[in-house]
C-alpha cells in the first residue's frame, strides 16, 4: 500500500485515494476539428511509462480534491507531489 | 468424499441456427462465426481423447526438423528411462546461440509467444523463427495466473476467439505430446443480486446462440455442487444462482509454456532465453531487426507478445497503445484435502477460487488501481479478496496462505485484446489481454501466427485490430472479464 501525501491533508493511506491515471492529457479544445486518430489518441492512447511518471490522484475519502503525484512505476517510490495547475494543467 | 464431476456432463456445443443468431452489435466489425473454421467441426473418432481434428486430420505442411531427435513422451519412454534412473532424458528444448537473422522473431517467451511460434511452424511451414525471452520461459504472466480456462464471453467476436481456444485446449496435450493437465471441471460465475442474475441469463443465452455450452444454475443447484459455499439467505453476499460452463476448467500453466516450447523447438524454432529486446530497427517504414542484450538480430517480421511490457516495446517503434499496465495478484494456500472440485468466480465481490490437484486453494485477487511494472501488489487488495472468500466459504477462514505474487497485466479500455498489424510494416502486436489471457493461449497463438504468416488477420481476430480505437468499434467485455478494472 502506498503512503500518499495529500497537499492539503498530509500523509494518508492509499485506501483513502482514487487513482485517476496518467496526468497531463489535455482534451482537444475544438473536438469538431480534430481527426479520428487524434481523438482516439486523446481518448485511449497512453504512454504507460515504465519508470518515473506523473499521475492524477483524488483524495476521495478526505478533502475530495485532485492533485498530481510523481511516482516510479517500477519501484513505486513517490518522488514528489504537485497541486493541479502548478505545471500548467487545467484546474 | 465429494462426487467429482470431472469428465461428466460435457456436451459438444451445438451450432446455432444462423437465422437465430443475435444481431451484430451496431457498427461492430462483422465477425466470422467459429463454424467457418472447418477443421474444428470434425470430431475425433476416439471419444475418450476428444482430440480435435486439428491434431489428426490436418497433415503437417512441412517435414519436421529434428523430429527424429525429439523423444516422444509415452509410457514406453517412461519405462525405458526408468532403467537409467531417469538420468538420460533429453533436454526439452535446445538453447542455441541466436543466428544473425530469422524470418520471424517473436518477442516474448510466454504461452502466447510460444504458441505463436509453434503454430507458425506447424500451420504455415515457417520454421526459421526465434522466440526471444528476457527472463525465463513462462516466468511472466504465464506462470502467474490462476490457470482458469473458459469461453463464456458475451459478444460474438470475443466468444468465438475464446471458444476457438477452448477447442484447441481440448486436444492440446495430444497435439504437442505434453500433458498440460487440462481438466474440464467446470467454471461457475456466481450471481449475488437480481441484476447479476439478469446479466448471467443474458450471457448464457448469448453463449448458447454462439454454440458455446452454458447453463444457469439455481442457488440450490449451486449448493449441491459446492457444499462449502455459504448460500444461506442471511449471508453477506447472498447467492441467487450462477452460470456454469461445464467445458471450462483449469490447466497447469507451467506445463503449457514448457510443452509449447518443446513442440516448437522440435519443429526448428530457436528458443533464446535471457535475451532482452532493447530496440526495433526500421528502414523505410519496415521492420528489419531487433537490438537485443545479445546483439543485433535481423528479422523479416517481428511479432511482439510482451504482455505487461507491450507499451515499452511499442515505444521502441514510436507507437502508442491504449494500454495501462497494472499489478494483478494471486495467492495459494497450504495443501488441504479436496473441498472444491470446480472453479468458482464471483465478479461482484471479486474473488475466484479453485483447488489444484495437489490440494492448494488457488485464489485470484483484483488489480491495483495504479499503473505499475513491479511484479507485486498492495496488501489491501489481497485483504479485500480474502474477506470476500471467507464470507463465501466460512469453513476456509483458518486456512493458511502459502505464497502470494503479482503479474503485470496490460489492460485495454474494452477488456479485449489487440491482435494484428501496426503502422510499421512487418511489425505485429498481440497484447491487451489484461486479466484473462491464459485461457486464450492456444487461439491467440493460432490466429497471431496466421496474421504474421499471411500479413492479414485471421477471421477470428479481424475485429481485434488496433484501428478499433479510432473507428469506435470497441468490444466491451468488462462484464465477462471476471476481474473488475
Amino acid at each position: 500500500m502506498l503512503l500518499i501525501t495529500c497537499p492539503w491533508c498530509g500523509p494518508r493511506a492509499e485506501t483513502e485515494f482514487s487513482c485517476g491515471g496518467e496526468a497531463g492529457i489535455v482534451r482537444p479544445t475544438a473536438p469538431d476539428t480534430v481527426s479520428d486518430a487524434e481523438w482516439a489518441d486523446y481518448l485511449f492512447m497512453r504512454s504507460n511509462h515504465r519508470g518515473l511518471h506523473r499521475e492524477q490522484w483524488w483524495h476521495a475519502h478526505g478533502c475530495r480534491r485532485w492533485f498530481i503525484v510523481r511516482r516510479d512505476t517500477v519501484t513505486y517510490r513517490i518522488d514528489g507531489i504537485e497541486k493541479l495547475g502548478a505545471a500548467g494543467e487545467a484546474t | 468424499m465429494l462426487q467429482r464431476t470431472i469428465g461428466s456432463g460435457r456436451t459438444r456445443p451445438q451450432s446455432a441456427d444462423p437465422e437465430r443468431r443475435p444481431p451484430v452489435k451496431p457498427g461492430a466489425a462483422v465477425c466470422t462465426p467459429l463454424r467457418d473454421v472447418a477443421f474444428l467441426q470434425e470430431s475425433c473418432q476416439f471419444r475418450s481423447c476428444r482430440k480435435s481434428a486439428l491434431c489428426s486430420l490436418i497433415p503437417s505442411p512441412v517435414p519436421v526438423r529434428d523430429a527424429a531427435a525429439m523423444q516422444r513422451y509415452s509410457i514406453l519412454s517412461l519405462l525405458r528411462n526408468s532403467l537409467s534412473h531417469h538420468q538420460q532424458w533429453q533436454a526439452a528444448w535446445r538453447s542455441p546461440e541466436p543466428k544473425p537473422a530469422y524470418e520471424v522473431i517473436i518477442v516474448g517467451g510466454g504461452g502466447h509467444g510460444l504458441a505463436t511460434a509453434y503454430y507458425l511452424a506447424k500451420e504455415h511451414g515457417i520454421t526459421n523463427v526465434a522466440v526471444l525471452e528476457k527472463g525465463w520461459l513462462g516466468g511472466g504472466n504465464t506462470g502467474r495466473n490462476t490457470t482458469i480456462v473458459r469461453s463464456n464471453y458475451l459478444w460474438d467476436e470475443a466468444a468465438h476467439l475464446y471458444e476457438l481456444s477452448l477447442r484447441l485446449w481440448e486436444g492440446l496435450s495430444q497435439d504437442i505430446n505434453y500433458n498440460v493437465m487440462f481438466s474440464q471441471r467446470g467454471v461457475l460465475n456466481l450471481g449475488h443480486s437480481l441484476q447479476d442474475m439478469r446479466d448471467i441469463h443474458r450471457r448464457v443465452n448469448a453463449n448458447r446462440l454462439q454454440g458455446i455450452d452454458a447453463e444457469v444454475l439455481s442457488a440450490a443447484q449451486v449448493k449441491a455442487m459446492v457444499p462449502i459455499l455459504n448460500t444461506s439467505p442471511g449471508a453477506r453476499y447472498p447467492v441467487l444462482g450462477a452460470s456454469l460452463q461445464r467445458r471450462g476448467g483449469v490447466a497447469r500453466h507451467d506445463a503449457v509454456a514448457w510443452g509449447l516450447a518443446r513442440a516448437a523447438d522440435a519443429r526448428g524454432v530457436d528458443i533464446i532465453q535471457n535475451c532482452t529486446v532493447t530496440g526495433i530497427r526500421r528502414e523505410n517504414g519496415r521492420v528489419v531487426g531487433v537490438q537485443t542484450s545479445r546483439g543485433y538480430i535481423g528479422a523479416g517480421k517481428v511479432g511482439v507478445v510482451a504482455a505487461g511490457h507491450s507499451s515499452v516495446i511499442a515505444a521502441m517503434a514510436d507507437l502508442r497503445l491504449p494500454l495501462e499496465s497494472h499489478p494483478l495478484q494471486a495467492l495459494v494456500s497450504e495443501p488441504i484435502k479436496p473441498v472444491i472440485h470446480t472453479v468458482i468466480m464471483s465478479n461482484a465481490v471479486h474473488g475466484y477460487i479453485s483447488q489444484s490437484d495437489k490440494g492448494d486453494l488457488v485464489i485470484g485477487a483484483g488489480i491495483d488501481q495504479y499503473a505499475g511494472y513491479g511484479q507485486r501488489g498492495s496488501f489491501h487488495v489481497i485483504e479485500g479478496t480474502l474477506a470476500a472468500i471467507v464470507e463465501l466459504f466460512p469453513s476456509l477462514s483458518r486456512v493458511r496462505m502459502n505464497r502470494q505474487w503479482g503479474g503485470i497485466v496490460d489492460v485495454c479500455p474494452d477488456a479485449c485484446p489487440i491482435l494484428g498489424k501496426t503502422p510499421v510494416r512487418g511489425l505485429y502486436f498481440n497484447c491487451g489481454w489484461g486479466t484473462g489471457g491464459f485461457k486464450a493461449t492456444p487461439s491467440s497463438g493460432f490466429v497471431f501466427a496466421h496474421t504474421i504468416a499471411r500479413d492479414e488477420p485471421h477471421p477470428q481476430n479481424a475485429a481485434f485490430s488496433l484501428e478499433r480505437f479510432t473507428s469506435g468499434h470497441l468490444i466491451d467485455e468488462h462484464g465477462a472479464a471476471g476481474v473488475a478494472h
